[in-house]
């Protein structure tokens, strides 16, 4: 059991949805991006997503691209962000805490010792975009087999046929993208996403949580409502790159994440 | 290099579109039944005699291919060794080998029923290759450029408009291909439903390597036939330039069991490959990493961040290079050399000098890896390198390092 699968039994067994808050490590810069992690708990959330900045985000719009230029800019690495989780443990040991990123950082570091330094680190779960099933090797079986969950995108495109080698290795919870598209751009449809987390939920015991185009403490109740719970990401990271304190951030979180607990 | 327990160098991709660690799909989950599809479709075609000889056809008719082999006597006499031959794939419709793929791509776009093509492009020609293939074809073109490569690249930039398609300033990262490739990926990964996505090298997810190369190698089978034909036996040496290298693999791959053909690959050297990173030979001077789809070698940080490089060539001006280069570096059956930008100006202006071929700048490096063996090669040694692209498009570009003000 790791910290997610706690987690979500507990949500489970109060009834709750979950509510999921993405920030990019070490945006605006390290201190403050340490704060604002800190912060989200007491402002609601029960899963942190935090985000591993590389220079070419495929799968990102421009609000988390710009997040990422932020951090690399202020000198964040992934040795950095491991830290920062290192940091968080010390006053939290409840709190699920997952990584968000893309590949290469983590080839570049090793993927034996990003295993071994992520889990001492209180690391819970991985989301790897461009670490698709037919990759597992790479990664996944490696972090499972050290006790970390490896969360799978599973999207519109992802059709019955493709939907079992989607949820084969995966673990924690699925992530179902709303939209096909990048992060930030779109507006989820909570009326179309409900019968595509119901196919999934047929499929899996695991919690489905939606995200991609969920910006507003509205938005996230609808969603959340016709799922186990929702992210929301490009929201937050726009309001931090907006130059908002970090009090005003979480005031913003605690917003999303009343929304989200009220479905 | 384990050779004897190598039959052939010509059976990848395997199955996982790996060449050796290379290669692969690392795309996002959103993007892969398309490219399994794409996969599927791919695997279809290349055994369908209709499609190659609708290839066959719109080659002939439409590209002029063959493209000459030419024997370039003055080089070959001002540089007093061996006898350089040039593949005039400069010649092709589009003045580049680009079109050579982007009609196969077009073609299985077709089958597929998709209308909407999206494409990245560096120095332009893949972009304009892409732009005139779908005008022909009645399809939407959608290119995607680096806003300094739309600034270095004008003249093409203003043909890919002339030919009905929209061009997309990139001004995310530095602005060069890289950056184009990434919104074309997420312009892909939006538009799944009805956008067929045209890479123009051979890099990418798997099929994208193989297919573009398979494509390109029309250039290899036919400078290996008009070779044997001209000089009764196979080159010695052949020689290509590298961005993400599909013009080097299409000449490369149908002589890769030939083991006797010495196979050079020139990369861009920029300012020179040292720890200031201004250049583009990611061979010489990356490691092994993930992106745009595939394991590759790539210029980095020791983070694991994309660095962006330098080359005074838009067309070469890509941290990574094709998986295929990667291993056969590794596995030592090509070589991989670097060109600096310096050394490519002054090849640029012989060749026009001596041949009255003004060169890509691109191409201009193979030639100028060219001038720098051939003296020392006897007289009998078969020089044959691609002369994959025209300069047409680089004229303002070499005016301004040359000095020479040009109001356009």
């Amino acid at each position: 059991m790791t910290r997610i699968d706690v987690r979500f039994a507990a949500l489970k067994a109060e009834g709750r949805k979950a509510f999921v808050a993405y920030i990019m490590g070490g945006d605006p810069d390290h201190d403050r991006s340490l704060a604002l992690m800190q912060g989200l708990p007491a402002a609601g959330v029960d899963v942190i997503e935090l985000g591993l900045p590389f220079t070419d985000p495929m799968a990102d719009g421009p609000t988390i691209q710009r997040a990422g230029q932020r951090a690399l800019e202020g000198g964040q690495t992934l040795a950095l962000t491991l830290a920062m989780v290192r940091a968080f443990r010390a006053g939290d040991d409840a709190t699920p805490i997952v990584l968000m990123g893309y590949y290469n950082p983590i080839y570049s570091m090793g993927v034996e010792r990003f295993v071994a330094e992520a889990t001492s680190a209180g690391v819970d779960g991985l989301i790897i975009v461009d670490l698709p099933p037919e990759e597992d090797a790479e990664l996944c079986l490696p972090a499972r087999a050290a006790g970390m969950n490896f969360i799978r995108l599973a999207t519109p495109t992802t059709d019955d046929r493709r939907l079992p080698t989607v949820l084969r290795n995966t673990s924690g919870f699925v992530y179902y993208v709303s939209i096909t598209g990048i992060t930030g751009a779109g507006a989820a449809d909570a009326g179309a996403v409900a019968p595509e987390v119901a196919r999934i939920k047929a499929a899996t015991d695991l919690p489905v949580i939606v995200g991609f185009g969920i910006a507003t403490p509205e938005a996230a109740r609808a969603v959340a409502s016709v799922a186990d719970g929702c992210v929301v990401g490009s929201a937050i990271v726009a309001k931090i790159g907006s130059g908002a304190p970090v009090a005003e951030v979480l005031g913003f979180v605690a917003d999303l994440a009343a929304g989200a607990h009220s479905a | 290099m384990a050779e004897d327990l190598i039959n052939s160098y010509r059976t990848g991709p395997d199955e996982a579109g790996r060449f050796g660690i290379f290669g692969g799909r690392f795309v996002s989950e959103t993007l892969m039944p398309l490219i399994l599809d794409l996969e599927a479709e791919y695997e279809k075609a290349k055994t369908d005699p209709a499609f190659w000889a609708e290839m066959d056809d719109l080659w002939t008719h439409y590209v002029g291919r063959p493209s000459p082999l030419y024997f370039a006597e003055r080089l070959t006499a001002r540089l007093g060794g061996a006898k350089i031959y040039m593949k005039r794939d400069e010649l092709n419709h589009t003045g580049a080998h680009k079109i050579n793929n982007v009609l196969g791509q077009i073609l299985l776009a077709r089958r597929m029923g998709k209308e909407r093509i999206i494409a990245e492009t560096g120095a332009g020609q893949h972009g304009v290759a892409t732009a005139t293939v779908c005008a022909r074809f009645g399809l939407k073109c959608v290119v995607y450029m680096g806003a300094h490569d739309v600034e270095r690249q004008a003249p093409n930039v203003f043909r890919m408009r002339l030919l009905g398609a929209e061009v997309i300033p990139v001004t995310s990262g530095r602005g060069t291909l890289k950056d184009a490739m990434n919104d074309a990926l997420r312009d892909w990964v939006t538009n799944v439903r009805d956008t067929f996505y045209c890479i123009g090298t051979v890099a990418g997810p798997h099929p994208y390597p193989a297919m573009v190369r398979d494509f390109q190698s029309i250039i290899g089978k036919e400078a290996r036939a008009q070779m044997l034909a001209r000089e009764g036996r196979l080159p010695d040496t052949i020689i290509a330039a590298i961005g993400g290298g599909s013009n080097a693999m299409g000449l490369f791959h149908p002589f890769l069991d030939d083991t006797s053909v010495r196979i050079i690959g020139v990369e861009a050297g920029g300012k020179g490959v040292d720890e200031r990173m201004e250049h583009c030979a990611s061979l010489t001077g990356g490691r092994p990493g993930v992106l745009h789809g595939n394991r590759t070698y790539l210029l980095q940080d020791a983070d694991g961040q994309i660095l962006e490089g330098h080359s005074i060539s838009a067309g070469l001006d890509y941290p990574g290079i094709g998986p295929e280069h990667a291993w056969l570096h590794d596995i030592g059956r090509a070589e991989y050399v670097s060109i600096t930008d310096t050394e490519a100006l002054a090849a640029f202006r012989l060749c026009c000098e001596e041949e009255g071929i003004i060169p890509a700048l691109e191409t201009a490096h193979a030639f100028a890896h060219v001038m720098k063996i051939a003296p020392a090669l006897p007289a009998d040694h078969l020089i044959c390198m691609n002369m994959c692209g025209r300069g047409d498009k680089d004229i303002f570009t070499v005016a301004r390092h040359l000095g020479f003000e040009m109001k356009v």
